[in-house]
């Protein structure tokens, strides 16, 4: 089935749980509601013509700082700005972030009976940084979601067990955050440097 | 600071020197890339063993020298202190990689910048990775101090030993 | 009396006990803590098991004793100086790691790279493979006491690192890969080099199989431990020769093909049982297969023009004409062609276009250009200078490519920005590693230690 069919028969099976679809750089993408992320996900493994047995990937994007990065220095002491040149113009343009959410659940699929990928899009508020959990879909869901929480602050619904996974438990705050800064060290013992 | 050996006891200490020297056994704390190259150095290649130092004891009680090799995140120092608190005197550690000297190029959040702010460190062995060749380098100027340090009689004491960055320029 | 592995734990209890046995002692499971400094080497990590005598109850493993912010440093760092961060994520196999983020960030340009240059990313992509499998089974076999092993796939690394570092420069983290091309063309000896580097690989793999392949005491301990069904793998999420092994024989290489994958002919080993004996097995013959793709790659490898200055034949050593360029003697240097010093050889300006994408906002021009022409520095200037830099569009993709344990993608989104915005690379291992206590439940402890081997857990791609 080709990926254009795919996001068809998802927005029509979905209506209300897709805001939109694009295939940017010809890679099939829907961009779903929180609420029904856990159907459209069951759908997606479980209906034949979709057959997505593999969750390759669940990434997190925080858009607050999408394009607003301080104009950078000609050099990095002199503090002269430049002004960055134009964009180079692209003839099938990427639609833009997902919404006017701070944060975005990607989820990324694979089939190996049809050999397709699609990607999920989930905006997911910054004040309710919460949606549901796939763990009971794909076993892979349990550290990828652990990793998300750990990184970005985002709370899976139902999670067997959502505790840190790459930091350790004294560690305050989501190192992926755009507002953490990153030399911001917090040293369990030895100096702050 | 007073001499008080004679002939005899410095002819002891020399020879102390000498079998510490080139015997020593290294424990591996391999955490990253630089692990490679310290297979590579251990290995027939670049055999590390005619040195001496061929046999890796994996228990700190057994072992007098700490190879600190690969990047120490904030997680692991903890660890790596309690590894060196466990050796049993007399003990050196070799900085193996820039990660453990400086912290490399990954100053961010996780990394600590320089081993030498939680532990003593003997011997600074850079590159990224370094050669086997630079690690060998890096050995023979360990056994070099091994030997200073016993010819001569001056080892700080334990108690004495300066654990922050501070004190250890003035080394 | 001593106690049966394989019953429940029993409490002492005189009352429910028949009277003419003896009862039987109190047991309870001992919690064991494996690392995270551990002999074994393949990383650092913790695993906390619960055993029954020598059985494994429950395992939790627990990392990100190595997480060094590869993520937030690559936000920091402008599109090609990103590349020394993914030479250290896989590091066994770093130059896959360079190939796989350059595609990401080509397909969000939307640019392509010449045919030379893809032949030579797959040429060496699969020499670094080899020494990934080089490295993983040899440190297994000594995990299991074959140290003689270790010592002669070491040996085979080194003669595959020696190709390596004339081609790139360096052993281990290559960072040989650019956005739009590659660094460098390949030296002209490579392929003797390559042939004979390939000889004495070959020898040292059926020494180490005739060593291990029908040895009782390697058999023994690695057959039916660490067994995982399809089914299971695939709802992990693992891919490559962990789930090779287990039947299934998804390969990013054949079912997902980029660069030239598709023109090449190689074969995809597949197991049946799943369990440790099949996952050494299926790397062996990957060794073999990889070293057929870079033969074959070697013989289709397109030419690369390599002219003199069609006016004049000159040549000009490189230091002569930067200083002569400096002072602005551009007569002396325009008609001849540069003769570069080891670390640009290969990067001239008569063989860049065989290495490296045309597109001007993307890659480097030759060194003779940048001192030779008002072009040619403004493209360098345009490139290099802080602020300045390749600007991709505003933009999301996902590249895969086939990593040596398994599907290594990476999710790069860009604003605009001389910097990327997020990139998320998606570790192999990482699968892996969270299947773990499915894999070592129910084994002894003794297995743990195969087990764990033929995980090739790398802790650079699991923690970042």
């Amino acid at each position: 089935m080709s990926g254009a069919r795919l996001t068809e028969s998802i927005g029509a099976r979905f209506p209300d749980a897709v805001i939109t679809t694009h295939a940017y750089r010809g890679e099939e993408t829907v961009v779903v509601r929180h609420e029904q992320l856990h159907a459209v996900a069951e759908f997606l493994k479980l209906d034949d013509d979709s057959k997505m047995n593999f969750l390759m990937d669940l990434a997190v994007v925080d858009y607050s700082m999408f394009g607003k990065s301080p104009p950078q220095a000609f050099f990095a002491s002199s503090g002269v700005a430049v002004r960055p040149p134009a964009r180079i113009p692209d003839k099938n343009p990427w639609p833009g972030p997902p919404g006017t959410e701070r944060f975005a659940v990607v989820y990324h699929f694979f089939s190996t009976t049809h050999k397709h990928r699609l990607r999920m899009v989930v905006p997911v508020d910054e004040t309710s940084a919460e949606v549901d959990t796939v763990c009971d879909l794909w076993a892979g869901a349990n550290w990828l979601e652990r990793e998300a929480w750990d990184m970005f602050g985002i709370v899976f619904r139902d999670h067997p067990d959502l505790r840190r996974l790459l930091m350790y438990d004294e560690f305050e705050g989501h190192p992926l955050r755009k507002d953490y800064p990153v030399r911001r060290r917090q040293p369990l013992i030895g100096p702050v440097n | 600071m007073e001499n008080n050996s004679t002939f005899f006891t410095s002819r002891v200490n020399e020879a102390l020197g000498w079998a510490r020297k080139y015997s020593i056994f290294q424990y591996p704390f391999v955490t990253a890339c630089c692990g490679m190259e310290y297979m590579a150095t251990a290995c027939s290649h670049y055999d590390v063993d005619r040195f001496g130092a061929g046999l890796p004891r994996f228990s700190p009680r057994q072992a007098d020298v700490l190879f600190v090799v690969g990047t120490i995140s904030h997680k692991m120092a903890p660890v790596l202190k309690r590894i060196y608190d466990q050796m049993a005197e007399p003990k050196w550690v070799v900085a193996f990689g820039v990660c453990t000297c400086t912290g490399g190029f990954y100053d961010n959040y996780a990394t600590v910048m320089g081993i030498d702010t939680i532990l003593p460190v003997d011997v600074y062995i850079p590159g990224c990775p370094p050669r086997p060749e630079m690690v060998l380098d890096g050995l023979m100027k360990l056994q070099d101090k091994i030997q200073d340090e016993h010819s001569t009689g001056v080892r700080p004491a334990p108690e004495d030993r300066p654990d922050d960055l501070e004190m250890e320029a003035n080394r | 009396m001593p106690i049966d592995p394989t019953t429940e734990v029993e409490t002492a209890d005189a009352a429910s006990a028949p009277a003419a046995e003896s009862p039987k002692p109190a047991t309870r499971e001992m919690l064991l803590n494996i690392g995270p400094a551990h002999p074994a080497m393949h990383g650092i990590v913790r695993i906390v098991t619960k055993l029954d005598g020598e059985q494994v109850k429950e395992v939790d493993v627990e990392i990100g004793y190595l997480h060094r912010g590869f993520e937030k440093m690559s936000e920091q760092v402008d599109y090609n100086g990103v590349m020394p961060y993914t030479d250290r994520l896989n590091y066994v196999s770093s130059f896959i790691n360079n190939a796989g983020y350059c595609m990401a960030v080509e397909k969000l340009l939307g640019i392509s790279v010449p045919l030379r240059c893809e032949y030579i990313r797959v040429i060496v992509s699969e020499i670094s493979r080899i020494a990934d499998h080089l490295t993983s089974v040899g440190a297994t076999a000594m995990e299991l006491g074959a140290f003689t092993v270790f010592l002669y796939m070491i040996k085979a690394r080194e003669y595959l690192w020696d190709l390596l570092e004339q081609v790139t420069g360096a052993r281990l983290t290559v960072s040989y890969c650019r956005v739009g091309g590659i660094k460098a063309d390949l030296p002209d000896e490579f392929a003797a080099g390559c042939i004979a580097a390939f000889a004495k690989t070959r020898e040292v793999i059926a020494e180490s199989e005739g060593l291990l392949k029908r040895n009782r005491i390697f058999t023994d301990r690695m057959m039916g431990t660490g067994v995982i069904s399809t089914e299971d793998a695939i709802s992990y999420g693992i891919t490559g020769p962990f789930l090779r092994a287990t039947g299934c024989d998804y390969d990013v290489r054949k079912d997902c093909p980029y660069s030239v994958y598709d023109r090449l002919d190689f074969d995809v080993p597949v197991g049946t049982a799943g369990d440790n004996m099949d996952r050494f097995l299926v790397r062996m013959e990957e060794m073999e297969q990889s070293m057929r793709i870079v033969e074959a790659a070697l013989k289709d490898l397109p030419d690369g023009a390599v002219m003199t200055h069609p006016g004049t034949g000159r040549h000009i050593p490189a230091a002569e004409m930067v200083d002569l360029g400096k002072v602005g003697n551009i007569g002396a240097i325009a008609d001849g062609c540069a003769v570069p010093g080891p670390t640009l050889e290969g990067a001239g300006r008569e063989r860049l276009h065989t290495i490296s994408t045309d597109n001007k906002r993307v890659a480097l021009p030759a060194k003779e250009n940048v001192y030779g022409n008002i072009e040619g520095l403004m493209q360098q200037f345009k490139l290099i200078m802080h602020g300045h830099g390749i600007r991709a569009p505003e933009g999301e993709v996902y590249e895969a490519v086939e990593g040596a344990n398994g599907e290594l993608g990476f999710y790069v989104v860009s604003d605009g920005e001389p910097n990327a915005y997020r990139v998320r690379v998606r570790p192999p291992c990482f699968a892996i590693m969270s299947a773990l206590p499915l894999l070592l439940v129910g084994d002894m402890v003794a297995d743990i230690v195969p087990t764990f081997g033929s995980v090739n857990m790398i802790g650079g791609e699991l923690d970042r």
